[in-house]
């Protein structure tokens, strides 16, 4: 009886198989995206949305998913506030019926909507979310961003090894998770390379005077300044403190929220010699990443890509061929085949870990500021 | 060291009473509390970069233009929100109501039209250079901010007290209605009074715009909450109170950074709100509304 049921189990899923390929399938397969598409952090949603849209248009090209299927793409606005990502990952779910869904673009928001999509069994690939925690949400929450426990060790001793830093001052936003836990990842490094910390100073994200923090810095005549910070107050600091008259030799050690071409337009030469370290750089002399940044740049007349962008061209690539490994736009069959998909991209070898994080950090640069531009530190 | 962080906290001051000086003629006046003044904040700056880089003007150009854009602009935003209210007798609840949904959406406006990026004035238009005394820095654009902030204070003390026009609008902020049988025109002081409040708020964005080198339609959004503390600190609708206010705020933040620690930053700014309110809840000065104008 029992050999009987499998028997016929086995032959209703080889009708299927062979119905689907009759069938020729050719309706797109549509995978939700929540971004920051609207409000005053929108430039990061737009860069991921960019991406994204370069990427779909070679898969597609190409063939698509699926053995010809399109792939296509939802896109739901978050404005940069959590309970609007939440929103938009229950109404991409629930209405939508998306198998995966790309984003959100803060990790802030990341802790309100992977949850739900955790909960209801849906795969959700953070592109940008670098804070800790993000992946120990639940099985279904991956990341294709190299988190900052990765990214600023590596920065941080180059900064001791090359620059022979060893007294700094550390500031950070208190009101961010992403810069609070890039701070805890900073507090970690500098312990563990025996940097002596002089003094924790904090501000606030929208925060635009800062004298007060850098002229207690100025007092305390430290090396360097380890900064956790998306880029507005980066560049507010930056500007300040050598308005301040803290010698330009005092250099800013950033974290990812520095890691923006938007620094040197806006603070200019005040921001020179900050270093940073970066997943991706645009000018990585490899063919896969010169290719995507002309690509891209004749596909948005001139912009440059950035590491938002180039994170997402690479993740939905990665997406796609566990779609395809998958054979079925199924949430459950999708995240058993993401966690195995091995891709060569514009960041460098690219796999998951166990935990659903990125595994390689081998394509980590040192990047330092020259004239308001980003180059590789040699 | 101290010395640094008193410069500091009068620059962070002054910036805070140039913000809230327009905030609070416009409360003192007309009685309502019109949540759109941040926007103008951000207007005037826009106007002015555009100023500077569309038209290739200097800052002693842009200043004024950023004033008389942002002016002109409250100007039309309270005679369509607010006139219909006020002959209607609203409740003030209606008016900030009104003007919230306002706020929203002329932000909403101006981030899609103008983007959310961050500009920044040209290098070339201002040498904001520092000065430095002993171990004290001060930039020129903040010297700018303080000297303005006092300005302000003084020319609508003197207007508001010692001319005809000032004691039109002390009428009309008194009693409207006697104010109209004593043939002072109303809507006409309503208007001049918006028209000083955008324009002071214009101003106010253009300087702190090119103090912190960031231009952005948000940055209003940020004042409007201290803008708020420094208000009632000081006492709806008095000019003296909001720069006294302001300087207080400004030195309870700094100095509160400097030598307790930044974590306590805002707590201190907000501390100092609620203890007025507990304590002074007719402001620092403690005069009746109506007499304060």
């Amino acid at each position: 009886m029992r050999s009987l049921m499998k028997g016929m189990t086995a032959a209703a899923m080889l009708l299927g198989a062979v119905a689907g390929a009759g069938a020729q399938d050719k309706s797109p397969v549509k995978l939700g995206a929540i971004e920051i598409l609207t409000g005053p952090n929108s430039r990061y949603g737009v860069a991921i949305q960019r991406g994204f849209d370069l990427a779909l248009a070679e898969i597609n090209r190409n063939g698509g998913v699926l053995g010809g299927r399109p792939l296509a793409l939802a896109y739901e606005d978050s404005a940069g506030a959590k309970e609007q990502a939440l929103n938009a990952a229950r109404k991409l779910i629930g209405r939508d019926k998306v198998p995966l869904i790309l984003g959100p673009t803060l990790s802030n928001e990341m802790f309100a909507a992977g949850p739900v999509a955790n909960e209801r069994k849906v795969p959700i690939v953070g592109t940008s979310t670098t804070a800790n925690g993000i992946t120990a949400i639940g099985p279904y929450v991956f990341r294709t961003s190299l988190p900052e426990a990765d990214v600023i060790p590596v920065t941080l001793r180059t900064a001791k090894e090359k620059f022979g830093v060893k007294r700094v001052a550390v500031m950070y936003g208190n009101d961010d998770a992403f810069t609070k836990s890039a701070y805890d990842v900073m507090k970690a490094g500098l312990e563990k390379l025996g940097i002596e910390t002089l003094t924790t100073e904090t501000f606030g994200s929208k925060d635009t005077d800062f004298s007060a923090q850098l002229t207690k810095i100025k007092g305390l005549n430290p090396d360097a300044i380890v900064l956790s910070a998306l880029v507005e107050a980066a560049s507010g600091i930056a500007l300040q403190a050598r308005q301040l008259g803290i010698d330009p030799k005092v250099f800013i050690i950033g974290g990812n929220g520095l890691n923006s071409p938007k620094l040197g337009e806006i603070a200019g030469a005040a921001a020179d010699g900050t270093i940073v370290g970066s997943p991706w750089f645009v000018g990585k002399k490899d063919p896969a990443n010169q290719a995507f940044v002309a690509a891209f740049r004749e596909k948005y007349s001139g912009d440059s890509p950035d590491q938002f962008a180039a994170q997402a061209y690479d993740t939905l690539f990665i997406v796609a061929k566990a779609i395809d490994a998958a054979g079925a736009p199924d949430s459950e069959k999708i995240k058993d085949a993401l966690i195995k998909v091995k891709h060569s991209g514009v960041m460098g070898p690219f796999s998951f870990s166990e935990s659903r994080d990125p595994a390689d950090t081998s394509g980590v640069v040192v990047l330092t500021m020259k004239g308001g531009k980003f180059q590789l530190l040699e | 060291m101290l010395e640094q962080q008193l410069v500091n906290g009068v620059v962070l001051g002054a910036t805070y009473a140039l913000f809230a000086v327009g905030f609070t003629l416009m409360f003192g006046v007309m009685g309502v509390i019109n949540l759109t003044y941040g926007v103008y904040f951000a207007l005037g700056a826009f106007a002015a970069l555009w100023t500077t880089q569309g038209l290739g003007l200097g800052i002693a150009a842009a200043l004024p233009v950023g004033a008389l854009v942002a002016g002109l602009v409250a100007v039309a935003i309270d005679s369509l929100l607010l006139t219909r209210l006020r002959r209607a007798k609203a409740p003030e609840l209606a008016s900030l109501m009104v003007t919230l949904g306002a706020t929203l959406f002329l932000y909403a406006g101006m981030a899609a039209w103008l983007g959310t990026e961050i500009r920044r004035f040209p290098a070339a238009i201002f040498d904001g250079g520092a000065y430095s005394l002993g171990s004290v820095r001060v930039g020129t654009t903040q010297l700018l901010i303080i000297g303005a902030a006092f300005l302000f204070v003084a020319a609508l003390l003197a207007l508001v007290r010692g001319s005809r026009l000032g004691l039109a609008i002390r009428a009309v902020a008194e009693n409207p209605e006697a104010a109209a049988l004593m043939g002072i025109n109303g809507g006409l002081m309503v208007r001049v009074v918006s028209f000083l409040s955008g324009a002071i708020g214009g101003a106010a964005g253009v300087l702190v715009g090119l103090n912190f080198n960031a231009i952005q339609p948000f940055m209003g959004e940020h004042m409007m909450l201290r803008g708020f503390a420094v208000i009632i600190v000081g006492g709806l609708g008095d000019l003296r109170g909001a720069l006294v206010a302001g300087l207080l705020l400004g030195f309870a933040e700094v100095l509160t950074a400097a030598y307790i620690s930044s974590t306590f930053k805002d707590l201190t700014a907000f501390a100092l709100l609620v203890a007025t309110l507990w304590f002074r809840p007719m402001g620092l000065f403690g005069r009746a509304a109506a007499k304060r104008a």
